[in-house]
């Protein structure tokens, strides 16, 4: 599960910015290509894509800093795209 | 306060309401297409829920959807002091609503139209009330953007001018003054260059992440102009490149091919999830 979580946002992290290579830990808003409007779509893929509701007090800059910070993150608030809806 | 009506709830529709709102000022938001309605509701609701996230303030989005009312008829504006209207860049579609507004709202308040390129005189002459018309062109993310061109058509009173100074001086938007032309200064440029940009993707130059890349790095522009066409919308890009090709008469403005294919294969950007950059599970409507 962890591992699919992490792939999926490293795919839409790369999908997004061809020409950055990205390590799970590195912290993606230090990079310089991360503007607002990419951090509100990384919040609506993990919303809509990964199955989870990020409560208002996890909407955080340091929980969407990294993948590894996502997928805790994903891990921490929701199942995944295998939950039963509801 | 000023009871503000917005008429159109697109990309621009939908962010001068939750800028208004959320500033105290009471919102009447009106758009033909309900779904539109809909969907500005949704995209108000996620904006102040992510506000702080991205740097703004703390937003209660209950309180500011508190203060939109939505309709999808013109007679619920009746009464507001000031209308802007952001329907789709389109002369005829314009053409066709500003008489029905004049008509529809009490005829001292003021009309403010947002638009991307028509001149504001040429947009005033649908009404009787040119003196109480004026441009002001907001920037996308309405929300996030803290100056706007401000455009006094040939008429334009000054009591007109003044009233929509103040408005926006309460939404915390400086307002710049700039004379009416087709484009005003913004589009005049920013549109040919991101035509261009088009032309070089359409002619296999570069791809559109190598263009906006050069823009980024060498210029140290935050965006590129095509993540750029993706926001604004690919459509309405095409729309203005031809509003400004019409008026005058250019063949400089001629516009890009690519534009018209990725428009009508509904490929308009953000909006629609695809235009030069897919953007799936983003902020994307969910209809196809
Ligand atoms: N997108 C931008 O970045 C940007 C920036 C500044 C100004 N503008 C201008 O703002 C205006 C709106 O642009 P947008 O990007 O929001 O477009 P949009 O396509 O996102 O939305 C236009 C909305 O107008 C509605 N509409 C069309 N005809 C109508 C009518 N007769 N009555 C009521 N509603 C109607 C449509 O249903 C749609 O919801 C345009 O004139 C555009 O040039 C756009």
């Amino acid at each position: 599960m962890a591992q699919d979580v992490r792939a999926e946002v490293r795919q839409f992290i790369t999908g997004r910015f061809p020409q950055i290579t990205l390590d799970d830990d590195q912290d993606i808003f230090a990079l310089g290509f991360v503007n607002s409007l990419f951090a509100m779509e990384l919040v609506m893929f993990v919303e809509q894509r990964l199955g989870v509701r990020v409560p208002n007090d996890e909407l955080r800059r340091e929980n969407f800093s990294s993948v590894t910070a996502i997928a805790a993150l994903v891990d921490r608030v929701g199942t995944g795209t295998e939950a039963p809806a509801g | 306060m000023t009871h503000v009506g917005v008429v159109g709830a697109g990309v621009m529709g939908a962010g001068v309401a939750q800028n208004l709102a959320r500033h105290g000022h009471p919102v009447v938001l009106v758009d033909s297409d309900p779904h539109a309605l809909t969907r500005a509701r949704e995209t108000i609701d996620r904006d102040c829920r992510m506000s702080r996230f991205l740097g703004g303030p703390d937003l209660d989005a209950e309180e500011v959807l508190g203060r939109i009312t939505t309709s999808e008829d013109l007679a619920a504006l009746a009464d507001t002091e000031v209308v802007i209207e952001n329907i789709t860049e389109s002369w005829d579609l314009k053409k066709d609503l500003y008489p029905r507004l004049d008509a529809a709202v009490r005829a001292d308040a003021v009309f403010v139209a947002n638009t991307s390129a028509i001149p504001i005189t040429r947009l005033a002459s649908l009404t009787r009330r040119p003196r109480r018309f004026v441009g002001v062109h907001f920037m996308n993310p309405v929300p996030m953007k803290p100056a706007v061109e401000i455009i006094p058509g040939e008429h334009t009173s000054a009591e007109a001018l003044a009233t929509v100074r103040a408005l926006l001086d309460s939404i915390g938007k400086k307002a710049i003054p700039v004379n009416d032309a087709c484009g005003f200064v913004s589009n005049r440029v920013l549109m040919l260059t991101v035509n261009e940009a088009a032309f070089l993707v359409h002619e296999g130059v570069a791809d559109a992440a190598t263009v906006d890349e050069v823009f980024r790095s060498c210029f140290g522009h935050p965006m590129g102009p095509l993540e750029t066409a993706d926001l604004i919308g690919v459509d309405t890009i095409l729309h203005s490149v031809e509003v400004l090709h019409d008026h005058f008469a250019d063949s400089k403005y001629r516009p890009c091919p690519l534009l018209k294919r990725m428009t009508d294969a509904g490929h308009h950007g953000r909006k629609t999830g695809r235009g030069f950059y897919t953007y799936d599970g983003a902020a994307a409507p969910a209809n196809p």
